[in-house]
């Protein structure tokens, strides 16, 4: 009789514990949406989000978070631009092309990879990359370029775990068709594995869009953090991260609900990401 | 054309691991010398920008962290893998609000963490603070290595352990969890790796004192924003390596560790 009352007891704790994370995720809403709406709603969406021009100090001062909106923007497709095709034939030589010795040293690489603290990350980008592209451009050396490249390190192992569990998933025998018809290895892999590993790779891409939208103290080390339009590849931006980052610390009253504002734009974003990566995910599964 | 695909596949592989393997070398190399004694001195003042203060924070802050973050984890675990019954309404809510969950970029959860805990519950900035903010970022984690680690324990096992007349929570606290310990041990050890390095989430919860904390609602900072906030700075770039050096032994201890429990979770199920 004792041991069925702990029994239920226990079901009860632990139907507790798994509601906690749903618990968790409606107070960050509730917290983000209801701190940032109110001043949304006053200053105007449109102004918000439009407005070209941040100038908390000036009076009447400005908020418009379009400049750290597109800042957010460019670094991302930069980011994109260099770490998805070296992300996705990573983990196609992963995958395929490397063997098991190789791959027992090179598969927790990548994990440590990810677990590299972005901290550590932007500083290295402060120390030896600013100055490359210091004296290749010119000027300051912390600008789209920069946080491009650094971004684009920081998303590849995202990517490639994702995309090699994905090419590992793709079943034998299309490779072995393939084969069968006289393709070459290369040759499978490039037109029959991948195409249909596609929808696993896309969500790693989607996935590595929402980790460079969402970095914030690397960034700051090395994009310049202007809060201005953005004028060239090789000038300075903000993001959406930084802008929160840098001013929340001095911030009061309308300043500091528009910096709130600034993350509840940025949550939206995330949930947006989110939300496809999941419904990608899910089509997978059942398809 | 074979050559070209597979040439430009290995330059990309080699590109990666390059880079990675640089970074680590270049941060040890130019990091180690840096690391002086007068570093490791009790007390934090501006002439020996001593860290640690900063090291006694991150390992005050592991340990609160974990211990709220690890039986909710872990008991998520057993509702969703021992108890929910598949394709359950709430299973699906649950797993959804925790894949979210892992997606929310660290800055929003320290700007949340700032309005609820030090803001709305008055902790002002504080280990506490800190800690329940860090606790929800490697919630998600801890949750999801804890259900494949109970998925992968044969349901043979707890067959034979109801057959032999034991209850339900018996099976789960005698049998599966003797199994799935090193998967279940190898995501808590990279939930400590998670804590070690977040910046973000904690600038505006723990705050950034120089001073350990005294207790629950004391402020302070650990080694990786002592790092940010010395780069920021730009004044004490020998201090920033070496705490650079530090966090990276850290993060290469953590990971080596988690890499062998998972080897070995596998390697228990290959034997049986």
């Amino acid at each position: 009789m004792k041991s069925k009352s702990i029994e239920n007891f226990m079901k009860i704790v632990f139907f507790i514990s798994a509601t906690m994370s749903i618990i968790a995720i409606v107070l960050i809403c509730i917290f983000i949406f209801a701190g940032g709406i109110p001043f949304i709603q006053e200053y105007g969406l449109k102004n918000f989000l439009l407005g070209t021009e941040w100038k908390p100090n000036n009076t009447p001062s400005s908020f418009g978070i379009l400049p750290m909106i597109l800042g957010s923007i460019y670094v991302t497709i930069g980011a994109i631009i260099i770490g998805v095709p070296i992300g996705i034939l990573t983990a196609t030589y992963l995958a395929k092309f490397c063997n098991k010795k190789i791959y027992k040293f090179l598969k927790p690489s990548i994990n440590l990879m990810a677990g590299i603290p972005s901290i550590v990350y932007g500083f290295f980008a402060l120390v030896v990359v600013v100055p490359i592209i210091r004296n290749i451009f010119g000027g300051t050396g912390m600008n789209i370029i920069t946080a491009s490249i650094l971004l684009g390190i920081m998303i590849l192992p995202t990517i490639i775990n994702i995309s090699e569990a994905s090419i590992r998933a793709v079943p034998r025998s299309y490779y072995e068709g393939s084969i069968a018809l006289g393709a070459s290895h290369e040759k499978s892999i490039l037109s029959v594995v991948l195409p249909t590993a596609k929808s696993g790779i896309l969500s790693s891409i989607i996935l590595g869009i929402g980790r460079a939208i969402g970095e914030t103290m690397a960034v700051i080390l090395v994009a310049g953090n202007q809060a201005r339009m953005p004028a060239g590849l090789a000038k300075g931006i903000r993001t959406l991260t930084t802008n929160i980052v840098i001013e929340m610390a001095y911030a009061a009253d309308e300043h500091r609900q528009a910096l709130i504002a600034t993350a509840t734009i940025l949550f939206a974003f995330i949930l947006i990401i989110n939300g496809i990566f999941l419904t990608i995910k899910r089509r997978t599964n059942n398809g | 054309m074979d050559r070209a695909i597979k040439t430009t596949i290995k330059i990309s592989a080699f590109i990666t691991f390059g880079v990675l393997f640089f970074i680590i070398g270049y941060i040890l190399i130019m990091g180690l010398p840096n690391l002086d004694l007068s570093l490791f001195q009790l007390k934090y003042t501006t002439e020996n920008v001593s860290l640690f203060p900063a090291m006694i924070t991150t390992l005050m802050l592991i340990f609160l962290t974990l211990v709220i973050a690890t039986p909710i984890g872990i008991f998520t675990g057993f509702y969703l893998v021992e108890y929910a019954k598949k394709g359950n309404k709430r299973v699906e809510i649950i797993r959804i609000a925790t894949e979210t969950l892992s997606g929310i970029p660290s800055i929003v959860y320290g700007l949340f963490g700032m309005l609820f805990f030090v803001i709305r519950l008055n902790f002002k900035y504080s280990l506490l603070a800190g800690a329940l903010t860090a606790a929800i970022m490697v919630l998600p984690l801890i949750i999801r290595t804890t259900e494949e680690a109970l998925l992968s324990v044969d349901d043979s096992l707890r067959e034979a352990s109801f057959a032999l007349g034991a209850g339900k929570l018996r099976t789960i606290f005698k049998v599966v969890l003797s199994v799935a310990m090193p998967g279940i041990l190898s995501g808590i050890i990279l939930s400590i790796g998670r804590i070690v390095g977040e910046t973000a989430a904690l600038i505006f919860t723990l705050g950034t004192a120089t001073k350990i904390p005294e207790g629950l609602f004391s402020s302070g900072r650990t080694l990786a924003l002592h790092m940010y906030v010395l780069s920021t700075e730009g004044l004490h770039v020998k201090e920033s390596y070496a705490t650079g050096v530090i966090l990276l032994i850290v993060i290469l201890v953590v990971n080596g560790l988690s890499t062998l429990l998972s080897n070995k979770l596998t390697k228990g199920n290959e034997n049986e």
